[in-house]
């Protein structure tokens, strides 16, 4: 613990404040600490962690991508068009065409901020535009119910009742949100593809001049966000059964925060995707918390914002201070 | 030698029989601004080479080109250990034995030593996984080497300056450099830093590596080099063996002009007092300072760093609060509360890091000067007059002759030495009465550098007292007055440089 709150102070408080939190609801609420409601906070925040981790690796990267959530709506729709032109599709194909569209999506944030050399949030906030334009023009905001069978089956990994008689269960998008949070560490962590990311994110400059090819860096960061966009989507259908143009817009800033929360930095270099799952799970306990005390839904949104405040704020008084520069000071001594 | 072969001088022969890096006919291009001009350059394995010029002359874009930062124009022919290269690419020069520490580093602050020391086996060829271990093990094999000891897992921007230095250098061995260029590597190094880098740079030299040495300080140019090769405006001047060469002949090389140096100091005890400090304290900085600096007179305060010289600069312009002791101003004792109530009492400060503290890099030339004036020049209706802006703006780019393109061109866009110049006419626009420099010629090259002392001793004469810090002992023992000799928060000495040379002043402070 001690080296951990060393070397990552950010997710060493999250960490404490979740348990804080939990051992809070906990007596608050007997709901709160059993089985059943653990798995269904897992199986409801699947979606965020899948989008957080694609996001994480784009705010490593030095960028930023607000077109993500719009981007898995579009996914959505193309992925029924593309099911039933392959004769209903099945598992294997529908991951690799939604991981596949995603991505492109993703290629085309990327190759816009590398050719046109414009910073991350302009590019993305018009494609987001963009890409939310098109599909409600092109859908006329028409709901989707008829899909594949296997595509809205809800599928138990694992299940268990308790003593009294209530399943937990948890479903497919937690396995496959597993999949994807171990897959981003190891890039990020574990590969030299990873650190380039980390270090271009960091000192752009020096990162170039070390040899690390820029516009690789913007398409593996934007195209795995974008994958993970297209992942996260095609869960979402598993779990709403519909296909609805305008379901996930606002998302990408629910998840922008809580990932800046578990302490990745705008402007790049920074970031875990321990601190990225602490912060997702950090809001998606907040809510879940208050609606077993039975708050109000209408105030939902302004605990959860004075959650992600106070959390930042306390965060920046104790750690992020610039640490002290100049000879004299930072010297003295020697 | 030989009475056979008289005139071939020992490292000339190494470059020509075995080459690290042969140029020839070596151009640059940017925009229309020709960086390069058919420029030759070469030095054998295991020679100190020394590449001098001022600020702009193309040593940065040589540097760039050699490394594969920058592709050179057609037509330049680039050897390197004997291999002759059509296109350098960054990761094709390290693989031939190059490396480069940057002048501004290039390194990974959020990233921990060990992965910025070792960083470079990161790039290049197919994606991998990451050896850690390994890394470390390489990472601690080249800090051995250097005989520093660092913590692996600390992150970059934990560490003092000087530390970060050492890792720069680290990944530069790192990769079994056999070329290394260093770009200003003392630049921000106290003495007995600069003094254990060189004696690392010899080491090296002597295992056969060859390195490239960029540095202002041309005492240290002519002590570690065995020759130079000097640029002037993107043109070679020439290639010198530093044996038998002055800096001031060196420093005529690489300007083109001629400057006379002599002690100027003054007699000034008849001057009125402007600042007079007494028993100033400040726990764990400095202690007992009592100085006077007279209407007109130039004090020279120098020491190593870390002698507290900052602080007590830091403290006579409000921005810290001395634990005991007076300071006063014209007579007056000050109670300062802070920068602003200094700036109010007519105290004006250019610290030492120009680019980070004293200027607003992205902003205009004129806001720059005119942002510590704004009251002054603000309308009745809260606005920012436009005729009296431009009055300042155009009155100071006139008195301190700085050359611009346009006053509403960002600061970023000029050499350090206009820089500078704008800071002080950022400063000298609210008209102090005392004028404390703070290391204002680092990062300014030699021809700018008179320049601004010229400038200096110009609001001298007009009778602003002003209170000279600097590293550099020939600086202040050339421009000041007086000088004062702190040590360990104490004033430890004060000379006058009519009664003392210059050697003898630099062997007192150095001792």
């Amino acid at each position: 613990m001690r080296n951990l709150l060393r070397s990552h102070p950010t997710e060493a408080r999250l960490l404490v404040v979740l348990v804080a939190l939990c051992a809070g609801l906990g007596i608050g609420s007997d709901q709160f600490l059993t089985l059943g409601n653990a798995a269904s906070l897992l199986n409801n925040s699947s979606v965020n962690l899948i989008w957080a981790v694609g996001l994480l690796v784009v705010l490593i990267a030095g960028g930023i991508d607000i077109s993500f959530a719009v981007a898995a709506s579009v996914v959505q729709y193309l992925c029924v068009y593309a099911f039933a032109g392959l004769g209903g599709g099945n598992w294997l194909i529908g991951f690799l065409v939604a991981g596949a569209l995603g991505a492109g999506l993703g290629f085309v944030n990327a190759g816009l901020i590398h050719g046109f050399r414009v910073i991350s949030i302009v590019i993305t906030i018009a494609t987001f535009n963009a890409y939310f334009g098109l599909l409600m023009f092109f859908t006329s905001g028409r709901f989707l119910y008829d899909l594949p069978g296997w595509w809205s089956r809800r599928i138990i990994i694992v299940e268990h009742q308790s003593a009294d008689g209530r399943w937990a269960e948890l479903t497919l998008p937690v396995a496959v949100m597993l999949v994807c949070v171990i897959a981003t560490w190891a890039l990020i962590n574990r590969t030299s593809t990873g650190r380039q990311l980390y270090a271009f994110g960091d000192n752009p400059e020096g990162a170039r001049r070390a040899g690390v090819k820029v516009a690789t860096m913007q398409f593996i960061a934007f195209g795995w966000c974008g994958m993970m966009a297209g992942i996260g989507g095609l869960m979402q259908v598993n779990i709403t059964r519909e296909v609805v143009p305008n379901a996930l817009i606002g998302r990408e800033l629910d998840v922008l925060a809580a990932v800046v929360l578990g302490g990745a930095r705008l402007g790049g270099g920074r970031g875990s995707v321990l601190g990225c799952v602490l912060g997702v799970m950090l809001v998606a306990i907040t809510q879940n918390g208050l609606n077993l005390l039975g708050v109000s839904p209408y105030a939902f949104k302004m605990i959860v914002g004075a959650t992600i405040l106070i959390a930042i704020s306390t965060a920046s008084l104790r750690f992020g201070r610039a640490p002290v520069r100049g000879h004299g000071t930072a010297r003295k001594g020697h | 030698m030989t009475a056979a072969e008289p005139a071939a001088d020992p490292a000339e022969r190494t470059a020509t029989e075995s080459p690290a890096l042969r140029l020839a006919h070596v151009s640059k291009l940017f925009g229309g601004v020709r960086a390069l001009d058919d420029v030759a350059f070469a030095l054998g394995r295991g020679e100190v080479h020394c590449l001098a010029g001022e600020n702009g002359c193309g040593k940065s874009t040589l540097i760039k080109i050699v490394t594969g930062v920058h592709a050179p124009e057609p037509g330049a022919e680039i050897e390197i250990f004997g291999q002759p290269v059509t296109s350098v690419t960054p990761t094709l020069a390290r693989g031939l034995g190059i490396a480069v520490i940057w002048q501004d580093l290039a390194l990974f602050p959020e990233m921990t030593v060990a992965e910025n020391i070792a960083f470079d086996t990161l790039v290049g060829g197919r994606p991998r996984g990451v050896n850690y271990r390994a890394m470390r093990g390489l990472a601690a094999g080249v800090l051995d080497r250097l005989g520093v000891g660092l913590d692996l897992d600390a992150r970059l921007n934990t560490l003092p300056i000087a530390d970060r230095q050492i890792v720069a250098i680290a990944r530069a061995l790192a990769g079994d450099a056999r070329l290394i260029f260093m770009d200003e590597p003392t630049a921000s190094l106290t003495q007995s830093e600069t003094d254990s880098l060189l004696a690392i740079v010899r080491a090296l030299s002597a295992r056969g590596v060859a390195i490239v040495f960029v540095s202002h300080r041309l005492a240290e140019v002519l002590e570690i080099a065995s020759r130079v090769t000097v640029l002037r405006d993107g043109r070679l001047v020439g290639v010198y063996p530093t044996a038998g060469m002055t800096q001031s002949r060196l420093t005529e090389l690489m300007t083109g002009r001629q400057f006379s140096h002599a002690v100027r100091a003054r007699d000034l005890a008849a001057e009125r007092a402007v600042l007079v400090l007494d028993g100033l304290a400040r726990r764990g900085e400095f202690e007992g300072i009592g100085l006077t600096i007279r209407a007109g007179e130039i004090v020279g305060l120098t020491g190593l760093i870390g002698s507290g010289r900052t602080e007590l600069a830091h403290a006579v312009f409000g921005l810290t609060r001395p634990d005991a002791g007076t300071i006063r101003l014209d007579g007056r004792a000050l109670e300062l509360r802070s920068n602003r109530d200094a700036v109010a009492a007519g105290i004006a400060y250019v610290p030492e890091d120009r680019l980070a503290l004293g200027l607003i890099q992205p902003q205009s030339i004129a806001d720059n000067i005119v942002l510590s004036v704004l009251p002054g020049i603000t309308g009745g209706a809260g606005l920012i007059s436009e005729p009296a802006r431009a009055g300042v703006v155009g009155h100071w780019l006139r008195e301190l002759a700085i050359r611009i393109g346009r006053p509403s061109d960002p600061v970023s866009t000029l050499s350090g030495g206009n820089q500078q110049r704008v800071v002080l006419a950022k400063w000298l626009a609210t008209k102090p009465r005392l004028l404390i420099l703070d290391s204002p010629t680092v990062g300014v090259d030699v021809g700018a550098r008179e320049g601004i002392f010229a400038i200096i001793r110009d609001l001298a004469a007009q009778g602003l007292a002003i209170l000279l810090i600097s590293d550099e002992v020939p600086e202040v023992y050339f421009n000041a007055d007086r000088v004062l000799h702190m040590a360990g928060g104490r004033l430890v000495g004060e000379y006058d440089p009519r009664q003392i040379t210059l050697a003898e002043l630099e062997e007192r402070i150095y001792a």
